[in-house]
């Protein structure tokens, strides 16, 4: 599995990439690859406020629906507008192409995430 | 359930080729080798070949096996001829679906049933409720190793591998024959809407055969296929699943299947009196198919149902369908049905999205 080393994880399988301003958010490569070939996408409207743990998206394949969570608390900035026609992008480039929101970290709130190599020791092989 | 897991005969061909397992009804079987897509796609296009050996088998043989199965099941057992097998329910006493099998004649008291791994157990005791039935009905669940060769080209990769001059069973018919020497049953019949077969060897032979199928059909396309695409393929074709659009609460009238309810036989089985009532009055539910649209988010079991802003019932089972592209779902739901065509609305995740009611099998024939 593809785990990138300059990337934050949640156990839940999200990425989060660190912006300047906002961090954007994906679903990993273990994710995709579990999940299998992704039909549809349901993302969350810019502007919502999220708190880290919640539900805010869900990506469905034609086996099942599965649950995004939110890897920070803060607001939703931008969610990928090429997912609707191609919720393939997942799959093929779940790191790149295939992200799913942006979101502005509210300050002072830390976060629980883990490092790749942390990340990837999660993952039963 | 305290039951421990089972592993299939076929544990070590699933290994080899890198199959994602998962526990299906206390058996660890694969949900997926290359892809459910890809899987899908061969064997509406080509072939796949699907490990079935969860699926139990239950001999009745000696006199008064007809009997007794007519006094148990809905599809009148007398009707087949040796060889000849048909779908059928046995119910309880209120008309409700216990287990969905396939019913084979080998003999004029001699007969197999091929039930679903999850209510192999409870099929046993319920048969053999009666004290003079409990010697005629044997079968253990895991005794034989089973897989299903589905597809177009199914007959042709089966051909290669059968006895020089034998021929394939006919569409819903049974054979004892060899595949590359060793002796199978091999029946015409299948769960994907697709022509095909289901064949049981022993647990030793089993792999020598998956890998011979595997082998033979790799130039025309064969792919080995999990319980993922098994269900796609299954609701695409209007097929119902035991333990979502069938159940105890569920009879095979409101299933929509009142077809294999024979009552044209005077020996009474359980629910009869029930079934038949539902049959001339009409039943309080019924199943319908549904379908979505594309780019929508699909049906999915357990979402409910919506005509004119009313909750009329909910999905058994749901799927995006791979082949068409729009999910397509079976629901239960409250007579009297909508006309086919007509608009309806599901629910996901507290949002309504719209769907037709359609007729239940959802391809069109080739």
């Amino acid at each position: 599995m593809n785990t990138p080393t300059d990337l934050l994880y949640a156990k839940t399988h999200e990425w989060l990439r660190q912006g300047k301003g906002d961090d954007t958010v994906g679903i990993t490569d273990y994710a995709q690859s579990a999940l299998g070939d992704v039909v549809f996408v349901e993302l969350p409207k810019a502007g919502r406020k999220v708190v880290a743990g919640e539900v805010v998206a869900t990506v469905e394949s034609v086996k099942a629906a599965s649950d995004i969570y939110a890897p920070i608390t803060g607001e939703i900035t931008e969610t990928n507008p090429t997912l609707s026609a191609d919720p393939g992008l997942i799959n093929r480039e779940p790191y790149g192409s295939g992200w799913l929101f942006r979101i502005q970290a509210d300050a002072g709130k830390n976060h629980a995430l883990l490092s790749a190599s942390d990340y990837s020791s999660t993952l039963s092989s | 359930m305290d039951k421990p897991i089972s592993s299939s005969p076929l544990a070590s061909c699933h290994a080899e080729l890198g199959a994602r397992m998962i526990n299906f009804g206390g058996w660890n079987l694969p949900v997926e080798y290359s892809g459910l897509l890809l899987e899908h796609q061969a064997t509406r296009q080509a072939a796949g070949l699907f490990d079935i050996s969860h699926m139990g088998q239950i001999r009745t043989q000696g006199a008064g096996a007809l009997a007794a199965l007519e006094s148990l099941l809905t599809n009148d057992p007398a009707k087949l001829r040796m060889g000849e097998g048909h779908y059928t329910f046995l119910t309880n006493d209120q008309g409700g679906v216990i287990d969905d099998l396939l019913l084979y004649r080998l003999g004029p008291e001699d007969f197999l049933l091929v039930v679903n791994a999850s209510r192999h157990q409870e099929d046993l005791s319920v048969l053999r409720k009666d004290q003079n039935n409990r010697a005629l009905f044997q079968g253990d669940p895991g005794t034989k190793a089973g897989m299903a060769l589905q597809g177009p080209r199914a007959e042709a990769i089966l051909s290669k591998l059968l006895p020089a001059g034998e021929t394939s069973p006919l569409r819903n018919t049974l054979k004892e024959s060899q595949i590359l020497g060793i002796p199978a049953t091999i029946a015409r019949t299948g769960y994907t809407g697709e022509d095909g077969f289901e064949i049981f060897t022993s647990l030793e032979d089993g792999p020598k055969i998956w890998r011979a199928l595997l082998e033979k059909g790799k130039p025309m396309g064969i792919l080995p296929c999990g319980l993922g695409a098994r269900d796609s393929l299954r609701l695409e074709a209007g097929l119902p699943l035991n333990g979502q659009d069938l159940s105890p609460e569920i009879t095979p009238i409101e299933a929509g299947l009142g077809f294999f309810v024979d009552l044209s036989r005077p020996r009474p089985f359980p629910g009869r009196a029930q079934l038949e009532q539902a049959k001339i009055n009409g039943a309080r539910r019924t199943t319908i198919g549904l379908v979505g649209q594309p780019k929508q988010a699909p049906p999915r079991h357990g979402y409910p149902v919506f005509l004119s802003g009313k909750q009329i019932g909910e999905i058994t089972s749901g799927v995006p369908s791979p082949t068409l592209g729009y999910g397509v779902a079976l629901a239960l739901i409250t007579n009297p049905a909508p006309a086919c065509g007509q608009d309806l609305e599901f629910e996901v995740r507290g949002r309504r999205v719209p769907a037709k009611v359609s007729s239940r099998k959802f391809l069109l024939k080739k």
